[in-house]
């Protein structure tokens, strides 16, 4: 064991101990109980009070934008999925929506809603994933094992429409993988009375205890000024108390029909950002119940053989459908040449995909806009300043998520 | 409203901007390397870009400048983008950096850094954020092969 | 690392005193694995889910979390390993005291998944020994309790040496 060389040390801190008198230098991650998610943390300070923080992400990275330069538009949607994991549907419809604006398709109007719906039920899994993470670190086992019941209801109802719990691989570049099936709604509205039911617990159990307001309020704040300074978007930014939201602003998919506001703190605490989460869920909630009444019958993917698989009766009857199909799957729609910006409102903030198509099957450049990497770039300024403790909870509301951030 | 400020925006440095066009609802300018501070500065200054969403780049192996440095930034006041580009050679990959105009520059910056080479004049901590200390080479550049490992622990037999 | 190999051989006067102890401590162990969750990635996801109420470990002897490898002897991989998480793993692993198992929990750590190239490390197998995989990208629920209970089995069956030829 001794002969063997030491293990490289994979990071350089930005400061070293012995600088400032009286001060020590402590390393918190990147396996720490207390952080989800893999982040690397070399803290000063001065008693149990952080003075600088220096934070490294990057443990997670997986050569997301590499991967993309050898795969089919098609198969990107996987790897698309795996950026942020607590809401992977979010992610799969602001990458299909650039690519079809890239290539001037119009989805249609049933694919148009049951997006919208989707993307909604993901943000309710992500926000009490979020919820439910920072509340268990503070000790709050019961409201951690509350949320994470209701989020598997929603798990395995996903699950039953996408055939998978996590990662769904759902959104089709024209449409979608398949259509609700039968009873989806019924059990939908189900488990919105079951939100309710859980969700009402947690507020019963957090909101006015004086253990979570002591160790939430007035910890880790953020200024409106701040935050934009350091690119803070979605649910930080909205917890200083600015109603910036781009389901809001620039409306997409649906959202310009639906009655909803845009919840806003005061402070920009944890309590706030805890807060903002809790009732974005509402809001979610009100909007999925507006769709299931606005659910238009219809086919859910566009009919275009440039993106679309043709029916498979027809690819094993017809010559023509069965070249478009091997041409879809070998050689990837054919996207033209341009390149396209194109964001939409994720969980944590402006997911956004810069694309670069130089013409053909393959991309020239998928480059992903993850609210996660922005928000870890000026988390040391809700660090400095807090006790030791309060890293914790500063962590868990700002949700950093390892895939999205690293990618 | 967005396309009245695009049009301002035009108006002001379409002449020095080598392209200037609207594609997919939002004004995407090039300029020279030299110039990018200076329109970044009138952005968040007389137009209201209070925010730098993103930097990236990409890489044209068989161009003559061979790297795009892109930019995107975003009005929080008047909900429309901006990309800004500008070329720069192999050889002498600079641009001057935004940090003192954006914080959320910082991290952007090393990863562009890290991944296309790109040097950022002014900004004294490049230092890799996604990759780790000892990594040879930038990943995200065309030539790099896609599955060069750089191992930092010796594998098992 | 260890001086004693794990299936050290017992002196033979001994032989049936020590079947007889390897069932007991098989038994024994077999129902108190703390499992040391080194969590990086989406499986984190069915990770939350296997150990809260749903799925519940906690009926196979294996809830209670060790945040500190010195104090756990199950290491859960969940997730995907990079280069640059590779060392951090490896001294996770130096720090667990013997007996020790290793899961390598989803996809890419039991072999990088569809993570090939330059980042992702082609499964932790490359850099400590693996005694049990759970395939899926991430894998549902109940194949993580079927993987820790084909574990549970192994150990129960596995020899225990105490008598060893130094003691």
């Amino acid at each position: 064991m001794s002969d063997r060389p030491p293990l490289p040390n994979p990071i350089r801190p930005a400061f070293a101990p012995g600088e400032h008198a009286g001060t020590s230098i402590v390393n918190i991650g990147p396996s720490h109980p207390a952080t989800h998610g893999t982040v690397q943390i070399v803290a000063e300070l001065s008693g149990e009070r952080i003075l600088r923080a220096d934070v490294h992400c990057g443990y997670l990275h997986r050569g997301f934008e590499k991967e993309c330069e050898s795969h089919t538009w098609h198969n990107l949607i996987p790897y698309v999925d795996r950026l942020n994991y607590c809401s992977a549907l979010i992610n799969d419809f602001a990458y299909c929506d650039a690519v079809e604006r890239l290539m001037g398709i119009e989805i249609t109007p049933r694919c148009r809603y049951l997006r919208t719906l989707l993307a909604e039920y993901s943000r309710i899994a992500d926000h009490l994933t979020c919820n439910a993470a920072m509340l268990m670190e503070l000790g709050a086992m019961t409201a951690f094992l509350y949320l994470v019941m209701l989020r598997d209801y929603i798990y395995e109802h996903l699950a039953a429409v996408t055939g998978a719990r996590v990662t769904y691989s759902f959104g089709r570049i024209g449409g979608l993988a398949n259509d609700l099936p039968e009873g989806w709604l019924e059990r939908l509205e189900w488990i919105l009375g079951q939100y309710d039911e859980f969700v009402g617990r947690v507020h019963g159990l957090v909101d006015r205890n004086r253990i979570f307001i002591d160790r939430l309020r007035d910890v880790g704040v953020l200024r409106t000024a701040d935050a934009i300074d350091w690119g803070y978007t979605g649910p930080v930014l909205r917890s200083t108390g600015v109603p910036r939201d781009l389901r809001k602003d620039t409306p997409y998919l649906a959202y310009g029909e639906l009655d909803f506001e845009v919840p806003v703190g005061i402070k920009g605490d944890n309590y706030d950002r805890y807060y903002v989460r809790m009732r974005e869920m509402d809001e979610s909630v009100h909007m999925i119940r507006q769709l299931v009444e606005l659910l238009p019958a219809g086919p859910i993917s566009v009919d275009d053989r440039r993106c679309t698989l043709p029916p498979k009766h027809l690819v094993y009857t017809e010559i023509e459908s069965l070249i478009n199909h091997f041409k879809l799957i070998i050689d990837g729609p054919q996207v033209p040449a341009g390149e396209i910006y194109s964001a939409h409102e994720g969980a944590n903030g402006e997911l956004g995909f810069y694309i670069v198509s130089t013409g053909g099957g393959v991309p020239y450049k998928v480059h992903c806009r993850a609210p996660s990497f922005v928000h870890v770039g000026g988390i040391h300024r809700l660090l400095e300043g807090y006790q030791l403790a309060d890293l914790v909870p500063t962590f868990g509301s700002v949700n950093m998520i390892g895939g999205e951030c690293d990618r | 409203m967005a396309g009245g400020i695009h049009e301002r925006i035009a108006a002001r440095w379409g002449a020095q901007a080598l392209e200037a066009a609207t594609t997919h609802g939002l004004l995407a300018l090039l300029v020279e390397p030299a110039l990018v501070a200076e329109v970044a500065r009138s952005l968040k200054a007389e137009f209201g870009f209070d925010m730098l969403l993103d930097i990236t780049a990409v890489d044209w192996p068989d161009r003559a400048p061979r790297f795009d440095v892109v930019y995107h930034f975003y009005s929080t006041r008047d909900f429309v983008r901006v990309r800004l580009k500008a070329r720069v050679t192999v050889e002498a990959p600079v641009v001057d950096t935004l940090v003192p105009l954006y914080n959320s520059a910082r991290f952007q910056e090393r990863e562009c850094h890290e991944m296309y080479g790109i040097e950022f004049r002014g900004n004294d901590d490049l230092r890799p954020i996604l990759l780790y200390e000892g990594f040879v080479g930038h990943p995200l550049r065309k030539d790099y092969p896609k599955q060069r490992e750089q191992p930092l622990v010796p594998y098992l037999k | 690392m260890n001086s004693v190999p794990k299936h050290e051989r017992s002196p033979s006067p001994l032989e049936y005193l020590t079947t007889k102890k390897d069932e007991f401590v098989g038994w024994a162990r077999k129902f108190s694995l703390f499992p040391y969750p080194f969590v990086t990635a989406c499986c984190a996801m069915e990770f939350m889910a296997v150990s809260s109420t749903p799925y519940d470990t906690d009926r196979f002897g294996a809830a209670l979390p060790r945040f500190s490898p010195r104090q756990s002897d199950l290491l859960m991989v969940v997730g995907t390993i990079n280069h640059k998480q590779a060392p951090v793993l490896r001294r996770v692993y130096e720090q667990m005291c013997e007996p020790k198992w290793v899961i390598a929990f989803g996809a890419c750590a039991t072999s990088g998944g569809f993570y090939q190239n330059y980042a992702a490390l082609a499964g932790i197998d490359k850099i400590i020994p693996v005694d049990l995989y759970i395939p899926g990208c991430p894998p549902r629920p109940e194949m993580v309790i079927d993987g820790i209970m084909k574990l549970q089995d192994r150990i129960a069956r596995d020899r225990h040496p105490i008598f060893t030829e130094k003691f």
